[in-house]
């Protein structure tokens, strides 16, 4: 099954949003990664590579991120890693829920699960 | 020259550059509170002092091996954006001084590390960012090596040169990247830290380069520079 990595300057946040998905998506694997290491805000390549090796059971693993530095560091962190995986240009709480839940079907691939985080952008709110 | 003694060498250019921006790290504060977030001289002091230590601990490397440990080093301990960009080009040109360093890899190595940062922070010059430091040096370097012939320590040093003008650059234009595009037209008037530590980096390089040669091989002459040229070297 393809796995998840949500990616945050703030641990809090990453836990919270993996959370949140996880409610919709049964047995996807969501992996929660941010903060600077040391209990601030930040991004750490190396942490999220581990989260990728978490993430991932052979299916490849897609990556929603927050912002700036995340981006960067998640894109550095795949290129490190062996593992496939794909960043999705999504906003990051609607994009993994969507991607969660894309996940569960029996024939999801990587692309199929990123297309759909994707699409949570152009979900309105109002 | 034998490649333990390169590695030598940039094991001194990472200390040397780690000491600079301790110098500068007041400097490249002030630099950031003007158009970012002030962390850029913490951030960058603490990554390379981190770096220093990682390759001072290395056994017997190579080149590469230095390269891509302080590479690596810098990902982990500079925050933000300055992480990826100067610790991920690192990482991935050190690729190119796999067979050592000569002009040719130096001038690959350069070029790689200027694409990966193009790539990762979609910048270009004029953006108001390293860039505008970087694609002068690269690009100056290239031509200095492999068109004009000139020995790589001439060549690093129109290199720096053309940072130096390139940090100028940034002074009177617009940010349109980065932390600084949000501040718009406020932004213009102030230098760019990214390319000012950019420079600061490349200083050091050459001092490295220019006392390791002297002590490398005192006699040598201009037109026999210790770096093999791309003719010695070729595969």
């Amino acid at each position: 099954m393809v796995g998840l990595v949500v990616v945050s300057h703030s641990h809090t946040a990453a836990t919270g949003i993996a959370e949140v998905a996880a409610e919709m998506a049964g047995e996807t694997n969501i992996e929660p990664v941010g903060g600077d290491g040391d209990g601030g805000i930040g991004t750490v390549p190396d942490d999220i590579e581990a989260a990728l090796a978490v993430a991932d059971d052979g299916d490849g693993v897609v990556v929603l991120v927050d912002l700036g530095s995340a981006v960067m560091n998640a894109e550095v962190a795949i290129e490190l890693s062996d593992i496939e995986a794909v960043i999705a240009d999504a906003p990051v709480l609607e994009g993994a829920v969507n991607a969660a839940v894309a996940a569960t079907g029996p024939d999801a691939t990587l692309e199929a699960v990123r297309d759909q985080a994707e699409a949570a952008r152009d979900v309105d709110k109002l | 020259m034998s490649p333990d003694s390169d590695a030598e060498a940039a094991v001194t250019a990472v200390e040397n550059v780690a000491e600079r921006i301790e110098a500068e790290r007041e400097r490249l504060t002030d630099l950031d509170s003007a158009i970012g977030d002030a962390d850029h001289g913490g951030n960058m002091a603490r990554g390379w002092q981190a770096a220093a230590e990682a390759v001072a601990d290395l056994e017997d490397p190579d080149i590469e091996t230095v390269v891509k440990t302080a590479g690596k080093t810098l990902l982990s301990e500079v925050g933000g954006a300055s992480g990826p960009l100067y610790g991920g080009s690192l990482v991935f040109a050190s690729a190119e001084l796999t067979d050592g360093l000569t002009a040719e890899s130096a001038v690959a190595f350069a070029e790689t590390y200027l694409e990966k940062v193009q790539d990762r922070g979609d910048a270009r010059v004029g953006d108001k960012t390293m860039v505008d430091a970087l694609v002068p040096a690269v690009h100056t370097f290239k031509k200095s090596v492999e068109t004009d012939d000139l020995p790589p320590l001439d060549a690093l040093a129109k290199a720096v040169a053309a940072a130096e003008r390139g940090v100028a650059f940034t002074v009177p234009i617009r940010a349109s990247k980065g932390r600084a595009s949000y501040l718009g037209w406020r932004s213009v008037g102030h230098q760019d830290p990214g390319a000012t530590s950019t420079l600061y980096v490349m200083e050091e390089l050459l001092a490295t380069a220019t006392a390791h040669l002297d002590r490398e091989a005192p006699s040598a002459d201009a037109s026999s520079p210790t770096v093999p040229d791309a003719e010695a070297s070729e595969e």
